[in-house]
Parts: C-alpha cells; sequence; structure tokens
C-alpha cells in the first residue's frame, strides 16, 4: 500500500537484533540515547512494581505499558515543555519525562484525583484518558487554541489502534486537516485492543493510512525502536511549530503484559505470540545497541538496576504513606464556588466519616 | 492467523432444552444462561459488543455464545459505541434482535443519540411500521474499586428518555427473567446490571425459558411500619436494613423497583398506603434521580395515608470518588436504617 504523503521516511534505526539499519541521524546523539535507555528501564521497574503492589491489594486496577515504552520515551523526549500533552492511559513513560512523579503516578491508579494536580512542564497537560478517544478531540481543540493565538506551540495526543476505531478519533483527524492544527497523533498499536485483536479492529492495512482520508501526513515506525520515534515525533512537532499542520503517528509495538491487571490474556492469544513478540522487545535492542558502540558496559547496567530499584521502592514508600484526601475535597473542586446543596451534602459526608471513624 | 480466526461450528448443536433441573448460579451466570436461552429459542437472537465473542466479556456475561451459535451472531465488533447502538438500530429493523453489551456504563453515553433519536422513536415516527426490539446491556454501579469513569449509576438519565424501558435486576432469578423478557420485548430496552452483586449470591434456577413481567415492582419482604424501595445492588444492603430494623421491632417492607421505566407506580402507592411511611435508597446521586420521581408520584397519590416525609437515602451530587473515598460515596445498611428510623420518629 502506498501513501501519497509520506515526506518522512525513516521507520527504523535500530533493528530488533541491536543493529543501526542505515546511520543513525543527527538528531539521535550519544547522550539521547542513554537517557531513551535509563528512562525506559526506569519505567520498566516501575511498571513491574505496580502490578505486583496491585496483586497484593495494595493497588487499583493497573493498565501497564510493559513493552511499549519506547513509545512514551520517544514522545516524551522529543516534546517541548510549552507543548501540551494529552495521553491515553499507558503514557508512563511521558509523563515521567514531563517530570510527574513516579509516586504520583502510583497515586493515580491507587485512586486519589490528586494524582492529576499536575505542576511544572505538565502544568496544562491532560489527566489520563479512560474513555477511549475522547481525548483526541481536547487535543485537537487545544491545537485549535494555540492556532488562533498564533502561538509556536502544538498538543500531542496518544491512543491505542483499537481507539481509532471511535468516531471521536476520525472527526478530530478530520478537523486537523482541514484547520491545519498543530498537533500530533500518536497511536499506539499494540495489536491488541483487550480482546480484539487488529485485523478484527479495521480493514485498513495500516491504521496510518487513515491520515490519507483526513488529508494529513501519516506513517508508521517502528515503536520499538526509541530512536525512531524519537525522530518522528521530533518531526511532527518541529512541522506543527512552523505551521505545516498535523501528523498521525503509527508506533508499531507490542502489548506484552494483560491488558490490565483484571484481564488474563492467555484466554485469547497464544504463549506463541507473546514469545515471539518478546523477541522485538525496546529494551534489550537499545542494550545492544550501546554495548557494542562502547556507551554501556556492566557496572553501568548494574547501577543503573541499582538506582532504579532504588527510586521506585522510595516512590512506592512515598505512595503508601499518603493519606487518603480529606473528604471535603470530594466536594471542593466541581465548582469554583461550592453551591448550598453540595455544601449541605459535604457536611452530611464529614459527620458519616466522623461515625465511622474518620477513616 | 490467530485463534479468533477459527470459525466455530455454525450448524448450531441443539442440546435439548433441560428445564428440570435446578441451576445454582449467580447473577452473571444467570445472564449467560439467559442469553443462551434466548439465541436458542430465537434465531433472529444476536449478541455483539467489545470483547463479547472470543473473551466472553469482560465480566464473562457471554461466554460459550460464540462457540455454541458462531461469529456470525455473536459478533465482537470494533470500539466504537456510537456505532453498536446504530447497528442495533438497524439490525431491529430489519426483525433482527439485537442484544448489545456496552462494557461498562461510563462507555454508553455516545450511544445517546442513537437511543434518544432513534431507537426510542422508530416505531412512533414511522407509526408501527418499523420498530426497535433491541436490548442494550451494561455493567453499572459502584463499590468494586474500579478505575474512574467505571462506577457511576446513572440510569435516570435513560428512565427520562420517553420510548424505552429501563430494567435493573438485583438477584440471579431476576435477572434471568428479566433478561428474557427483555430480549422477547418489542420495543428497545436499557438492561442495566448492577455488577457489584453478579458474584454475591447463588440462587437456584430453573433455565425454563419463562421471562418475568417487565411492568411491575418485586416486593421481596412483606411489612407493616415502613416501606422501603430500592433497586439494583442497593437491595441487598436495603435488605440488610429491613433484618435490622426486624431486631428493633420495625416490621419493613422491602420492594425492588426492577423496572425503573416505565414504572410499576402501583404498587409502591398500595404499600405506602398500607405503611404509611417510605424510604427510597438509590446509589445514584441525588438530584433529579429516579428516586424524585418515585416520592413525587407517591406523594400524587398517597399523600392522605403518608403519616411522615418521603424520605431519600442516596448517593451525593458529587462524581463517583476515585477509589480511595469510594467508600463515602456509597451507602450501608446502618445508613438505611437511620433513615428509617428518623422516618419512623416523626409523630
Ligand atoms: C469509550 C470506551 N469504550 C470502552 C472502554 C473499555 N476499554 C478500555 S481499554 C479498551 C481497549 C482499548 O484498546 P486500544 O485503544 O487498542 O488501546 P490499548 O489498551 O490496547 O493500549 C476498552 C475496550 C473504554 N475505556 N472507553
Amino acid at each position: 500500500m502506498q501513501y501519497t504523503k509520506t515526506p518522512y521516511q525513516q521507520k527504523q534505526m535500530i533493528d530488533a537484533n541491536g543493529a543501526v539499519v542505515g546511520s543513525l541521524p543527527e538528531s539521535v546523539s550519544d547522550e539521547l540515547l542513554l537517557k531513551s535507555y535509563r528512562t525506559m528501564v526506569m519505567i520498566r521497574t516501575f511498571d513491574q512494581r505496580v502490578v505486583a503492589l496491585q496483586r497484593t491489594g495494595q493497588m487499583g486496577t493497573y493498565a501497564s505499558c510493559l513493552g511499549q515504552e519506547a513509545i512514551g520515551t520517544g514522545i516524551g523526549l522529543a516534546l517541548k515543555k510549552d507543548d501540551v500533552f494529552l495521553p491515553y492511559y499507558r503514557d508512563q513513560a511521558t509523563q515521567y519525562l514531563r517530570d510527574i512523579p513516579l509516586h504520583q503516578q502510583m497515586q493515580y491508579w491507587g485512586g486519589n484525583e490528586w494524582a492529576n494536580h499536575f505542576s511544572g512542564i505538565a502544568q496544562q497537560d491532560f489527566p489520563n484518558c479512560v474513555p477511549i478517544a475522547t481525548q483526541v478531540t481536547h487535543a485537537a481543540g487545544v491545537a485549535s487554541a494555540m492556532k488562533i493565538r498564533g502561538e509556536k506551540r502544538c498538543s500531542l495526543v496518544t491512543c491505542g489502534e483499537g481507539a481509532t476505531s471511535r468516531g471521536d478519533f476520525y472527526e478530530a483527524m478530520n478537523l486537523v486537516g482541514v484547520w491545519q492544527l498543530p498537533m500530533v497523533m500518536v497511536v499506539n498499536n499494540n495489536q491488541w485492543a483487550i480482546s480484539v485483536p487488529r485485523n478484527i479492529q479495521t480493514g485498513a492495512e495500516t491504521i496510518a493510512q487513515k491520515a490519507v482520508a483526513a488529508g494529513i501526513e501519516g506513517f508508521q515506525v517502528d515503536g520499538n525502536d526509541v530512536c525512531a520515534v524519537y525522530d518522528a515525533v521530533r518531526y511532527a512537532v518541529n512541522k506543527a511549530h512552523s505551521g505545516k499542520g498535523g501528523t498521525l503517528i503509527e508506533a508499531v509495538s507490542y502489548r506484552l503484559g494483560d491488558h490490565t491487571t483484571a484481564d488474563d490474556a492467555t484466554r485469547y492469544r497464544s504463549h506463541e505470540e507473546v514469545n515471539e513478540a518478546w523477541k522485538r522487545e525496546p529494551i534489550k535492542r537499545l542494550q545492544t545497541y550501546l554495548h557494542a558502540s562502547d556507551l554501556w558496559d556492566e557496572d553501568q547496567e548494574q547501577a543503573l538496576q541499582e538506582h532504579c530499584k532504588q527510586e521506585v521502592e522510595q516512590a512506592v514508600k512515598t505512595y503508601l504513606s499518603q493519606p487518603a484526601q480529606p473528604v471535603a475535597d470530594l466536594f471542593d473542586y466541581l465548582f469554583e464556588e461550592t453551591p448550598a446543596h453540595l455544601a449541605l451534602q459535604k457536611q452530611r459526608a464529614l459527620e458519616k466519616m466522623a461515625r465511622l471513624g474518620g477513616k | 492467523m490467530g485463534m479468533h480466526e477459527k470459525i466455530a461450528d455454525l450448524n448450531q448443536k441443539h442440546k435439548p432444552v433441560d428445564t428440570k433441573t435446578p441451576h445454582v448460579v449467580t447473577m452473571i451466570e444467570a445472564i449467560n444462561m439467559a442469553l443462551h436461552r434466548a439465541m436458542d429459542a430465537d434465531p433472529n437472537v444476536v449478541v455483539l459488543g467489545e470483547d463479547v465473542a472470543t473473551n466472553g466479556g469482560v465480566f464473562r456475561a457471554t461466554v460459550g455464545l460464540k462457540d455454541r451459535f458462531g461469529h456470525k451472531r455473536v459478533m465482537d465488533t470494533p470500539l466504537a459505541e456510537t456505532l453498536i447502538a446504530g447497528i442495533s438500530v438497524g439490525m431491529a429493523a430489519q426483525q433482527l434482535r439485537p442484544v448489545a453489551e456496552i462494557q461498562f456504563m461510563g462507555f454508553i453515553y455516545a450511544t445517546m443519540e442513537h437511543i434518544v433519536s432513534h431507537a426510542a422513536r422508530l416505531r412512533n415516527r414511522t407509526r408501527g411500521r418499523l420498530t426497535c426490539p433491541m436490548v442494550l446491556r451494561a455493567p453499572y454501579g459502584g463499590g468494586i474499586h474500579a478505575p474512574e469513569h467505571h462506577s457511576e449509576s446513572t440510569e435516570a438519565l435513560f428512565a427520562h428518555i420517553p420510548g424505552i424501558r429501563v430494567v435493573i435486576p438485583s438477584s440471579p432469578t431476576r435477572a434471568y427473567g428479566l433478561l428474557l423478557s427483555a430480549i422477547e420485548d418489542p420495543d428497545p430496552v436499557i438492561f442495566l446490571e448492577p455488577k457489584r452483586i453478579y458474584r454475591m449470591v447463588k440462587q437456584e434456577i430453573y433455565d425454563d425459558g419463562v421471562g418475568l413481567p417487565l411492568d411491575t415492582c418485586y416486593t421481596l419482604r412483606q411489612g407493616e411500619h415502613i416501606t422501603l424501595i430500592s433497586w439494583g445492588a442497593m437491595v441487598h444492603e436495603t435488605l440488610q436494613a429491613a433484618d435490622k430494623l426486624h431486631q428493633q421491632g420495625v416490621s419493613a417492607e422491602v420492594i425492588d423497583v426492577a423496572t425503573i421505566s416505565p414504572l410499576d407506580i402501583d404498587t409502591l402507592v398500595a404499600s405506602v398506603q398500607k405503611t404509611g411511611r417510605c424510604v427510597i435508597i438509590q446509589e445514584a446521586a441525588r438530584h433529579c434521580g429516579v428516586a424524585a420521581e418515585i416520592c413525587a408520584a407517591i406523594q400524587e397519590q398517597a399523600f392522605h395515608s403518608l403519616q411522615a416525609p418521603i424520605a431519600r437515602v442516596t448517593g451525593f451530587d458529587t462524581p463517583m470518588p476515585y477509589l480511595q473515598r469510594e467508600n463515602v460515596y456509597m451507602n450501608s445498611a446502618s445508613d438505611i436504617v437511620d433513615a428509617a428510623i428518623h422516618t419512623l420518629e416523626v409523630a
């Protein structure tokens, strides 16, 4: 399948064996490679720990990003601080790179709205989005505001490939084309939408080609190759900043874990398929490349593993020691000024809590 | 080719229906049983939704259906709720009987246009020429520590729409019977399943294909002093409250509304005429909830029997809090007892 609008060509830079495909572009420095690697290892450590917390009843239902670390990392490294990020729910790496602490991400899955109270560069970012694909329309609104004001910023939105079946996705993408919005759409094509595989989700040969009908540029990248993701997002962000409109990036990857901790993927997919996918996962290949390029050695690896464990354990400690939020907070943030009937209900809730012993 | 590509045996294996052996089942199993029975009885019944075929539904409601009835009648749709509702309208107009699953009620809102503007009025708009015998099933309600958007009770949004039925079972028996009737019903039905009690109790039911009426409340416990009215998962706290009240010498009548719309107001009014006092218990937020409608209807028709204002035990007018504070939102049996005692104290 050929698309006419694909000026961006490089789809893979480091292959599944850790070998460079062609040569790395200038944008990909050694420093960037090392930062990517460190981030991905940190996020995988975090991810496994959160799953373990859930299994021991210390965490709510959690959506793992196992296998998709390169996508979030590439985005986080390419996005500029003034841009606005609208995540779906497997964007742990991007959020981490936008300075949302690990313990705060735990707090989200642990069930506390304060986790969405971002600051710093994430100040204008949206919280995770659970109603699938709805965030894509919000991203178009954010990009519209930037365009109206003539700002050199963009919105970047993520979703899964399943999300691209929804009207919200198509409607937003259509607007990106017709209004030339400064917006980047990154689809995490992890091959599965819970139990529904990619080939019964859409009859289209690729997700990227959905861009054609919207009149925007669309292309696939190897979503397990952090360099390719980074460079593609960087390209799309620069393009948006320079007023040349939006881009759809299909990052091809694989969901190595269950859909969430409430799911059991063995019901609907084979071990063989998952084992095959492990051979293409993002971290090992970069490690191989770094070793081969003398950018990394065993001592550094050990130190990094140790560091990540410590950071994550510290985050767990912080998360577990946070008290549940004050009950009043459930009422005080619905409106700027709390209406009288809610103030009364708040009173009732506080009395009820007192009766329950304040727990 | 993955496992999903395996085309199930399309020749339906006609198992003889065993209506004599009782099955001891949970509510989710009763729903599954009713779906099997309905598909078995009527080849026009089709099941569709996200993850309903190969996976058997995220709560296992549709497990086994694809293997038994084939992928033409049990369909995994693309991830698109607007589509699921819209194609159900089209299928229903073609005399199929689509039973569509919306994975969680929190994702049902995209279907609203099709429900309000089409499903609910196709018969009326065409003066009976086209009809819409579709069922939209959705798990709903809180108390299972689910992620955000997975716990709200917004049945009132649907109860407000003219031209559709809204049905909520609260036990395996009623889930089985009401779902069968919903599927057989010639008009659109929103069938809301309180997921907190999917696996809470087991009951003995016969897979006899017999439906329960869609226009009646269910009196679960007779009483003299006060009427407790509820539906969905809160029926269980309401029954517990009745037990506690009994220990205090209060005889409470407990009614499961079950059919939220149209509402069987006669049963409710008759009970309040007998007891003179009434508490309505809903999990949902207070403002404009179904309890408000029941309250209004009772005072219209039983005003002179009332010995105390009708009380409501409801959720707060806030979204369901994220899970750490879900407990603040949910009412317990003792909240219901308190409201009942308060009502009984009015001279
Ligand atoms: C509107 C809506 N419908 C259904 C769901 C339930 N649900 C949660 S995740 C999911 C699958 C999403 O698949 P995809 O978009 O491919 O992303 P992935 O989870 O695979 O990363 C579904 C059906 C939801 N959250 N929102």
